[in-house]
C-alpha cells in the first residue's frame, strides 16, 4: 500500500474527471486489481476533492448558479423523476451533492424571504424530508446517495472510519502493554494540541536495514491515503505541532502513503502503513 | 619606563622589590631603602610600566617571530618613539631597533602613546595623560651599582612566592606521544603558497564598532589569526604548513656562548615572568601565547638565520639573549610554575576524526507541559490559541534555519524576519509575552547549553530512557559529530564574544525579531533565571578520600558544569538584549555629548544588579560560578558601560580579584588552581574586549574600591572545592586551545601557525535537564540546627536524596490532594449543581451565583487537606528515602534522614496547600460550573444510556463505515440511475441487515454518529421496502421482492429498531411526505406493506398511535395526485379504524377501492 510516487501518478493520472460515482469506483478497481479497494477509494476521494478545490470558484459565479438553476427547472418541468440535478453535475463536472446544496440554496432564497442559514441548509441536505419541495427533495437525495466523495453521508463514512481505525490503534497499544493517553484524556488535561495518542513512555521503532531505532512519544492515526497535499497540510497543522511539544512521533496512514513523503524520520516524524511490528520498549523485549 | 629597566639592569632595584613596586605601589617592609628610594623616584611611572614592558617584546621579537606583521602597524608610538639615546648599553645605531633599551626621556612610550590619544574621551583622565609627553625623572640618577650576579634572579621566589620551584614542571609534555602530538604527516599539506591567516596576537580584532580602529596597544604581541570564528576556510588553511619553513627545519639549538648581554636579557625574561606570575598583565594566556610562539619560533629562526651575518641588533636573531634566557630561564623556572598546568591540560588525549556517522544535528522542543502551558494559564481563549499558533511557527522557523542557515548566501533576516516579526505582531498580551518567552528562553538553554551547538540536554527530558534503550550512544555520536563539523577555531587567544552553533539563531531572532515587549519579557525572565541559578545551592564539599563517594562527586562537578554553562549562556544574552539598544557602528561618544549620555545612563538602573551578586559571590567565596558568568554578560556592553559609575565599581572588583588570584599561592582552604585558572581567563578574556577601555586594567590602586577580595575560602565556600575540571576550562574558554594548537602543529612541524588540524575532543557528559532540586525552605530553630548538623557530617549525596525526596514527596502530595480530595469536592459540586438545576428548571439562574453557592458550601472541606496531606507525606517519604540510600546506611543515620525528609515534605506541601486549596477548589469547581451548564445546553442527553458491547464480544463484527457504505450503495441503487444490469439479491440484503444487527451489538467501533447514519438509512431502507422500490437481482420479469420477503426484512429491521439501536431512529421518516410518496410512483399501489408496517411499530412500541396519527394527518396537507390523496384518506381511516388493542392483529386488510380495483395482497 506504500506507493512510489510514480506508482501515484499512475493511478492519479486515470482519475481525472472521472464523476465521484459507484459506476467510476467499480470501473476504477477494475483497472487497478492489485491496489486495495480502500486505498483506491481514498486515493480516488482526495484526487477528487482537490479537483473540485481547482474548480469550485467557476461554479459559484452567479451566472453559473443561474443558469444550473434554469436548467435544473426546465428539466424537472419535463420530468421530475428523472435525475436531472444527477446528470447536470456530472454534465458539468462538479460534486453532485455539492450541486444539490447549489441548487437547493438557489431554491430556498427564492421561495423564502429571508436567505437561508447554513445550518438550515445543512439539515435538509442531512435529511431531504425537510425541503419543502417534494421534487427538488427527491433530486437532491439522490445527489447524494450516488455522491461517493461529498455529501452528508460520505462524510459520515470518513468519520466513521477515522474513529474505528483509532479503536483499533488504541486495541493494538492495549495488547502491547503500551500505556497511553488519548485525545481525550489530553484535552482534558488542556494539552492545546492532541495527536490520537501520547506514550506515556517512549518505545523505540526499529526500522529494517537502518541501524539505528527511532523513538516514538505520540502516535497519530489517519485512515487515509497520504497524499503529497494531504500530508503537507497535516504537517503543517498536526505533525510538526505534535512534534513541538511532544517530541518525535509516528503517524500511520492506514491507506498507505507516497514513499517519498517518509523523509523526515530524522528530524522526528515517522510515517508507516500499519502498526510497527518491531518496537522496543523499556524492557528490551521485543514487541 | 625604560628608566626603571635601566635601575634593574643596573641592579639597583632587585627584581622582587620592581615586582612587589609594579604590584602594589606601597612600598614594602622587604624593600632595600635604597631601592625604595630608586623605585619612589619613578612613582608615576609605575602603572605605565608594565605595557610598556609587554609592548616592548612584543616589538623587539617581532622580526623574530617570522609570522609576525611589520612591526610599527601595531603599536603606535611603541616602535617609532624608542629614540635612539644610548640608554645603558648602546650597541650601535641602527635606528630604533638598535636601542634595546629605551632613553629614560622617551616622551612617549609604549603605553602613554594611546593612553593619551584617549585622553580625548575619557571621562576621568589618569595620570597618565596629565604627564603626556613629559619625560620621567632620569634613572641615570640612580646609584650605578655591581652587578647583581645571575644567582640573584633565580632567588627570585625565593621569598614572595616560596611555591615556585616546587611546582616545577612536574608532567611536561609528552612530545613522543603520537596522539598528543601528531607527527608532520599528518598534517594534510596545503596547497603551497596559501596565505597563512593573519597572526597578529592582538587579541581584540578591530571591529567596525571601534571607531578608532587601532588595536590595544598594550597587549599587541606577535601574529595570531583573530579572524572571527564564522568563517570556515579556517579550517582547511589551518593545516597547510608553509614548505619553506618545514623543509629548514633543523634541531639546532642556539648557542648560549654566542649570546651578548645575557645578564640583561635574563633580568628583563625574569622581570617579565613575575609580571605573569603576580597577574600583573591583564591576559595570562596572552602572554603564554607570546612566550610559546618565541620558543617555538626558535627553530624556525635558526634555520632561516644561520647563513646570515650574526645580527647586531640586541633581539634580532635567535643568538639573541633574550630568547636564550626566555627560553632556558623561563621555561624552567618562570614559566614552570605556569606550564605545568596549560601543557597538562592541552593534551587532553586527541580521539580523532574518526567518526563518519552523518547525522543532521537536530533540535528537541520544549516539551509542553499542562502545568504551566494549558488553557488555564492564559488570560483568554484567544490568548491560549494564538499562543499554540505561535509555539508552531517559532519551531517552523526554527527548523527552517537548521535547513538553510548553512546555505551560501542565505540570510536569517530576509528568509525569516517577515515572519517572525508576523509572530511577533500577533502576541498581543502581556502574558502571552511572557509565554513565548519562557518557551523560548526554554530552547535557548535545551540547544546552546554546550558550544557546541547542540548541547547534551538536547536529548529532551528522557535521557535515562534513552541511556536504558542504548540509545545514548547514538546521541553521543551525534553530539560528536556536531563537535567536529562545527567551526573549530576558536578565532585566536582572545576571539571577540560570539554566537557559535544555534546561539546565532537565538540571536538572530531577537535581531529580527526587533520587538521591545519581548526584549523586555526575555531580560526579565533570564534575570530571574540567573539570579535562581546563581544562588543554586551547590555541592560543597571535597569528595572524600575513600573513593565511595566517586561516583556523587562526579555527579557533583556535572551538576556544577550544567549550572555555570547555563549561566554564562543567559548571561551572554542577557548583556546582548539589555546593551543591544546602546550598541551600534557608529563611533562611542566624546566630549559633551559622552558627558550628557553618562548623566542619563547613570540614572538608569542596571538590568540586573549584577554588582550586588558579584559582592555576595565574592563573600559567599562562589566566584567561581559568579564571574565567569558576569564576564559573558560584561562582554556585550557598549562603550559607555565601563564608564558607568556602578559598572566601574564592578570592573574594579573584578580587577581585584584578578591580581589575587595568584597561581603560585595554592594553600590550604583556598583557591583551587583550575577554579582560579578558569577565572584568570575568563577575566582575561574579558580585559581584550574592545569596549573595555586599555587602561582600566592598569588604574591607579586609589582609584580602586577598596573591597577586600579574600581568596582564602572559607570552609563552605565553592571556590575551594575543585568543581572545575579541565573540560569545563576548555568548553568556557576554547581559546585556551590555541596554545596547544600552537604546540601542537609546532611538535608536528606546521611551524606554529593556527595550527588547526588537531583538535581536541571532549567527551560531552550527558546531562540531565532538572538542575537540581532546590532545598526546600527549612524552618528556623533548633530542630532545623540539627537537621544543618546532621547534614554537615554525612556525605552530600545524603542531604541531596533527602531533599530530592521531600521535595518530591511535598509535590506529589498536593497532586494527590488534587486527584482525590478535590476531585471528590468537584464530584459533589456536579451533583448539588444538578439537584439545583433539577429544582430552579434548565438554567438554574446565574452562574456566578450558583457558584458562590456551591464554593461556600465546598470550601471549609479544603481544611481536611491538610490533615491528609501531613498523613500522605508521612506515609510516602520513608519508603523513598530508603530506597534511594545505599542499603548500609546505618539505621539510626536511615531513620533520621526518614524523618528529615517527612518534616520537610509535609513542611512543603502544608505551606502549598494552606495558601492555595480554597482558590484550587474554587478553580476546579468553577470549571465543573461551566462544563455542567454546557452540557444542559442545546443538544439534551438523548442518546439515554448506552450499553457496552457483551462481554463474549470478540469484536468481529462488520466495522459500521463499512455497513453505511453498504447501505448507502443499496440505496444508490434504488433511487437509481442505475444500469440494467445492476441490483441486490435478496440475500444480500438480508445479510446486510444481519451484518447491522451484528455491528450494533458490538459497540467497540460504534460511535453515535455513525450510529445516527445508521438509523436513518435503515429507515430509508424500510422505505424503500415498503414502496417496494429495491431492484432485485435476477431475470428481468421478476424485479421486485416477493411480499414475504419484503416482510422479512422489515420484521429485522422493526427488530433491529427495537433492540439494537441504542440512539434515537427517526421512524417519523417512514411517513414523510418523501417516503411516502415513494408508493405514488408504483403501480398498483400497494399498502399493505406500510400498513404492516405500521402496526409492527404501533405493536412493538416503537411508536405511538397518536404519533402515527399526527404524521398521517399532515401527510394529508401535502400536495398529492388526487387519486393518491384518496387512497391515503383511506389508509388513515383504516389506520384509525383498528382497535387500540395490540390484539387481536388484522392480518388481511382490504384497502380496495371498489372503482379502482386495486387489490391489495393479504399477508
Amino acid at each position: 500500500m506504500i506507493l512510489t510516487k510514480a506508482q501515484y501518478d499512475e493511478i492519479a493520472q486515470c482519475l481525472v474527471s472521472v464523476p465521484p460515482t459507484r459506476q467510476s469506483l467499480r470501473k476504477l478497481k477494475q483497472r487497478f486489481p492489485s491496489q486495495s479497494q480502500a486505498t483506491l477509494l481514498s486515493i480516488f476521494s482526495q484526487e477528487y476533492q482537490k479537483h473540485i478545490k481547482r474548480t469550485h470558484a467557476k461554479h459559484h459565479t452567479s451566472e453559473a448558479i443561474e443558469s444550473y438553476y434554469q436548467r435544473y427547472l426546465n428539466g424537472v418541468v419535463k420530468n421530475g423523476a428523472a435525475p436531472v440535478l444527477l446528470e447536470l453535475a456530472n454534465e458539468v463536472d462538479y460534486a453532485p451533492s455539492l450541486m444539490a446544496r447549489l441548487i437547493l440554496e438557489r431554491f430556498l432564497q427564492e421561495h423564502e424571504e429571508t436567505p437561508p442559514s447554513k445550518s438550515v441548509i445543512n439539515s435538509m441536505l442531512r435529511d431531504p424530508s425537510q425541503i419543502p419541495d417534494g421534487v427538488l427533495a427527491n433530486q437532491v437525495y439522490q445527489c447524494i446517495v450516488n455522491d461517493c466523495c461529498y455529501g452528508p453521508l460520505v462524510d459520515c463514512i470518513k468519520h466513521a472510519i477515522g474513529h474505528e481505525h483509532e479503536i483499533l490503534l488504541r486495541d493494538l497499544l492495549l495488547e502491547k502493554n503500551l500505556s497511553f493517553l488519548d485525545e481525550d484524556q489530553l484535552r482534558a488535561k488542556g494539552y492545546d494540541k492532541t495527536p490520537d495518542f501520547i506514550l506515556q513512555v517512549p518505545v523505540v521503532m526499529l526500522c529494517p536495514l537502518a541501524v539505528e531505532g527511532h523513538i516514538i512519544h505520540w502516535i497519530e492515526s489517519k485512515a487515509s491515503f497520504g497524499d503529497e497535499c494531504s500530508h503537507h497540510a497535516y504537517l503543517h497543522d498536526q505533525f510538526w505541532s505534535y512534534w513541538n511539544r511532544f517530541g518525535p512521533g509516528l503517524v500511520i496512514y492506514w491507506y498507505g502513503f507516497i514513499q517519498e513523503l517518509d523523509c523526515n524520520r530524522e528530524r522526528g516524524i515517522l510515517l508507516k502503513a500499519s502498526f510497527p511490528t518491531d518496537i522496543v520498549t523499556l524492557c528490551h523485549s521485543i514487541a | 619606563m625604560a628608566a626603571v629597566l635601566e635601575s634593574l639592569l643596573r641592579e639597583e632595584v632587585s627584581v622582587e622589590a620592581a615586582v612587589r613596586w609594579i604590584a602594589r605601589s606601597a612600598q614594602s617592609s622587604e624593600d632595600d631603602p635604597g631601592e625604595a628610594a630608586a623605585l619612589s623616584a619613578l612613582q608615576p611611572l609605575r602603572k605605565e610600566f608594565v605595557p610598556f614592558l609587554l609592548n616592548f617584546l612584543r616589538e623587539q621579537s617581532s622580526r623574530v617571530l617570522p609570522q609576525g606583521p611589520p612591526t610599527p602597524a601595531k603599536a603606535p608610538g611603541a616602535s617609532a618613539a624608542l629614540p635612539a639615546r644610548a640608554g645603558g648599553q648602546p650597541r650601535g645605531s641602527r635606528g630604533a631597533r638598535s636601542q634595546l633599551f629605551p632613553p629614560t626621556e622617551a616622551p612617549s612610550t609604549a603605553a602613554e602613546a594611546p593612553l593619551a590619544r584617549r585622553g580625548g574621551r575619557r571621562r576621568c583622565p589618569g595620570p597618565a595623560r596629565e604627564r603626556g609627553g613629559r619625560g620621567p625623572g632620569g634613572p641615570e640618577e640612580g646609584v650605578g651599582g655591581e652587578s647583581v650576579p645571575w644567582a640573584g634572579g633565580r632567588r627570585l621566589r625565593g621569598s614572595g612566592s616560596p611555591s615556585g620551584p616546587s611546582l616545577a614542571l612536574s608532567d611536561p609534555p609528552n612530545l613522543s606521544n603520537l596522539e598528543e602530538f601528531p607527527p608532520v604527516g599528518l598534517v594534510p599539506p596545503g596547497p603551497a603558497g596559501r596565505t597563512k591567516p593573519s597572526r597578529r596576537i592582538n587579541p581584540t580584532p578591530v571591529s567596525e564598532e571601534r571607531s578608532l580602529s587601532k588595536p590595544k596597544t598594550c597587549f599587541t604581541s606577535p601574529p595570531i589569526s583573530c579572524v572571527p570564528s564564522s568563517q570556515p576556510s579556517e579550517r582547511y588553511e589551518s593545516g597547510s604548513p608553509l614548505p619553506s619553513r618545514t623543509g629548514n627545519l633543523t634541531d639546532e639549538p642556539a648557542d648560549p656562548a654566542r649570546v651578548s648581554s645575557r645578564q640583561r636579557l635574563e633580568l628583563v625574561a625574569l622581570v617579565y615572568s613575575s609580571c605573569i606570575a603576580e597577574n600583573l598583565v591583564p591576559n595570562l594566556f596572552l602572554e603564554l601565547f607570546f612566550v610559546l610562539q618565541l620558543l617555538t619560533a626558535r627553530r624556525m629562526v635558526t634555520a632561516k638565520h644561520s647563513d646570515r651575518e650574526p645580527s647586531p641588533d640586541a633581539l634580532d636573531s635567535l643568538e639573541n639573549p633574550l630568547f636564550q634566557s626566555i627560553h632556558d630561564f623561563s621555561l624552567a623556572e618562570a614559566f614552570g610554575l605556569c606550564f605545568h598546568w596549560p601543557l597538562g591540560c592541552m593534551f587532553v588525549p586527541n580521539t580523532g576524526a574518526v567518526v563518519s556517522l552523518a547525522m543532521p544535528p537536530s533540535a528537541q522542543a520544549v516539551s509542553f507541559q499542562p502545568e504551566t502551558d494549558n488553557r488555564a494559564n492564559f488570560s483568554s481563549d484567544r490568548a491560549f490559541h494564538t499562543f499554540k499558533k505561535q509555539r508552531d511557527v517559532f519551531y517552523e522557523v526554527l527548523r527552517e534555519w537548521e535547513d538553510h542557515h548553512e546555505e551560501p548566501g542565505w540570510d536569517f533576516e530576509k528568509g525569516l524576519g517577515s515572519r517572525i516579526r508576523a509572530m511577533m505582531g500577533q502576541l498581543s498580551t502581556a502574558c502571552s509575552h511572557s509565554h513565548f518567552v519562557r518557551l523560548f528562553q526554554k530552547q535557548l538553554l535545551q540547544m546552546c547549553q554546550h558550544p557546541g551547538g547542540a548541547g547534551a540536554a538536547v536529548l529532551g527530558e528522557a535521557p535515562d530512557v534513552l541511556s536504558m534503550l542504548g540509545a545514548d550512544k547514538l546521541g553521543r555520536l551525534r553530539r560528536l559529530q556536531e563537535r567536529l563539523v562545527a567551526p573549530q577555531s576558536s578565532g585566536g587567544p582572545c576571539p571577540p564574544p560570539t554566537f557559535p552553533g544555534c546561539q546565532g539563531f537565538f540571536r538572530d531572532f531577537i535581531l529580527s525579531a526587533s520587538s521591545f515587549q519581548f526584549n523586555q519579557h526575555l531580560m526579565d525572565s533570564l534575570s530571574l533565571k540567573i539570579r535562581d541559578l546563581n544562588g543554586l545551592a551547590l555541592p560543597q564539599q571535597e569528595p572524600s578520600d575513600d573513593g565511595e563517594s566517586d561516583v556523587d562527586w562526579q555527579g557533583e562537578r556535572r551538576q556544577f558544569a550544567v549550572v555555570l554553562l547555563s549561566l554564562r549562556l543567559l548571561a551572554k544574552f542577557l548583556g546582548f538584549v539589555a546593551f543591544l539598544p546602546y550598541r551600534g557602528p557608529e563611533p562611542p561618544p566624546t566630549g559633551e555629548l559622552q558627558d550628557s549620555i553618562l548623566a542619563l545612563r547613570s540614572q538608569v538602573p542596571p538590568v540586573l544588579d549584577v554588582r550586588a551578586l558579584l559582592q555576595q559571590g565574592l563573600r559567599a567565596h562562589r566566584a567561581v560560578l559568579t564571574v565567569p558568568w558576569l564576564v559573558e554578560f560584561l562582554s556585550f556592553a557598549d562603550h559607555v558601560v565601563p564608564l558607568l559609575d556602578y559598572y566601574r565599581s564592578v570592573f574594579t572588583l573584578l580587577l581585584h580579584l584578578h591580581r589575587s588570584l595568584v597561581l603560585s599561592q595554592e594553600n590550604e582552604g583556598e583557591m583551587c588552581f583550575l577554579n582560579k585558572l578558569l577565572l584568570l581567563a575568563v577575566l582575561g578574556w574579558l580585559f581584550q574586549i574592545p569596549t573595555v577601555p586599555e587602561d582600566l586594567f592598569f588604574l591607579e590602586e586609589g582609584q580602586l574600591d577598596p573591597f577586600e577580595v579574600d581568596t582564602v575560602a572559607s570552609e563552605h565556600g565553592l571556590d575551594s572545592v575543585p568543581v572545575v575540571d579541565q573540560q569545563l576550562l576548555y568548553t568556557c574558554c576554547p581559546y585556551i586551545g590555541e596554545l596547544r594548537k600552537l604546540l601542537a602543529s609546532w611538535v608536528s612541524g606546521s611551524s606554529g601557525r593556527s595550527g588547526g588540524f588537531v583538535r581536541k575532543i571532549t567527551p560531552t557528559t550527558t546531562t540531565t535537564t532538572g538542575l537540581g532540586a532546590q532545598p526546600p525552605q527549612t524552618s528556623q530553630g533548633l530542630q532545623a540546627q540539627l537537621a544543618q548538623a546532621f547534614f554537615h557530617n554525612q556525605p552530600p549525596s545524603l542531604r541531596r536524596t533527602v531533599e530530592f525526596v521531600a521535595e518530591r514527596i511535598g509535590s506529589n502530595c498536593v497532586k494527590h490532594i488534587k486527584a482525590t480530595l478535590v476531585a471528590d469536592l468537584v464530584h459533589q459540586a456536579e451533583l448539588l449543581l444538578q439537584e439545583q438545576l433539577v429544582t430552579q428548571g434548565q438554567d438554574g439562574g446565574d452562574p456566578a451565583q450558583l457558584l458562590e453557592i456551591l464554593c461556600s458550601q465546598l470550601c471549609p472541606h479544603g481544611a481536611q487537606a491538610l490533615t491528609q496531606g501531613r498523613e500522605f507525606c508521612q506515609r510516602k517519604s520513608p519508603g523513598a528515602v530508603r530506597a534511594l540510600l545505599p542499603e548500609e546506611t546505618p539505621a539510626a543515620v536511615l531513620s533520621s534522614a526518614e524523618s528529615i525528609a517527612v518534616g520537610l515534605a509535609t513542611e512543603k506541601a502544608c505551606a502549598w496547600l494552606s495558601a492555595n486549596i480554597t482558590a484550587l477548589i474554587r478553580r476546579e469547581v468553577k470549571a465543573a460550573v461551566s462544563r455542567t451548564l454546557r452540557a444542559q445546553g442545546p443538544e439534551p442527553a438523548a442518546w439515554g444510556e448506552r450499553r457496552g458491547c457483551s462481554h463474549a464480544c470478540e469484536h468481529h463484527a462488520p466495522l459500521p463505515s463499512h455497513l453505511i457504505s453498504e447501505i448507502k450503495d443499496v440505496l444508490s441503487l434504488a433511487v437509481g440511475p442505475r444500469d440494467p444490469e445492476e441490483g441486490v439479491s435478496p440475500e444480500h440484503l438480508e445479510q446486510l441487515l444481519g451484518q447491522l444487527g451484528q455491528t450494533l451489538r458490538c459497540r467497540q467501533f460504534l460511535c453515535p454518529p455513525a450510529e445516527q447514519h445508521l438509523a436513518k438509512c435503515s429507515v430509508e431502507l424500510a422505505s424503500l421496502l415498503v414502496a417496494d422500490q429495491i431492484p432485485v437481482l435476477g431475470p428481468p420479469a421478476q424485479h421486485r421482492l416477493e411480499r414475504g420477503q419484503a416482510r422479512r426484512l422489515l420484521l429485522m429491521l422493526l427488530a433491529l429498531w427495537k433492540d439494537d439501536f441504542q440512539g434515537p431512529v427517526p421512524l417519523q421518516l417512514l411517513l414523510s411526505p418523501r417516503n411516502v410518496g415513494l408508493l405514488a410512483d408504483t403501480r398498483p399501489r400497494e399498502w399493505d406493506l406500510l400498513l404492516f408496517l405500521l402496526r409492527e411499530l404501533v405493536e412493538k412500541g416503537l411508536m405511538g398511535r397518536l404519533e402515527i396519527e399526527a404524521c398521517l394527518g399532515s401527510l394529508r396537507e401535502a400536495q398529492w395526485p388526487g387519486d393518491f390523496s384518496e387512497e391515503l384518506a383511506t389508509l388513515f381511516n383504516l389506520f384509525l379504524a383498528e382497535p387500540h388493542l395490540p390484539e387481536p392483529q388484522l392480518r388481511v386488510c382490504e384497502l380496495v377501492q371498489p372503482n379502482r380495483g386495486a387489490v391489495l395482497a393479504q399477508s
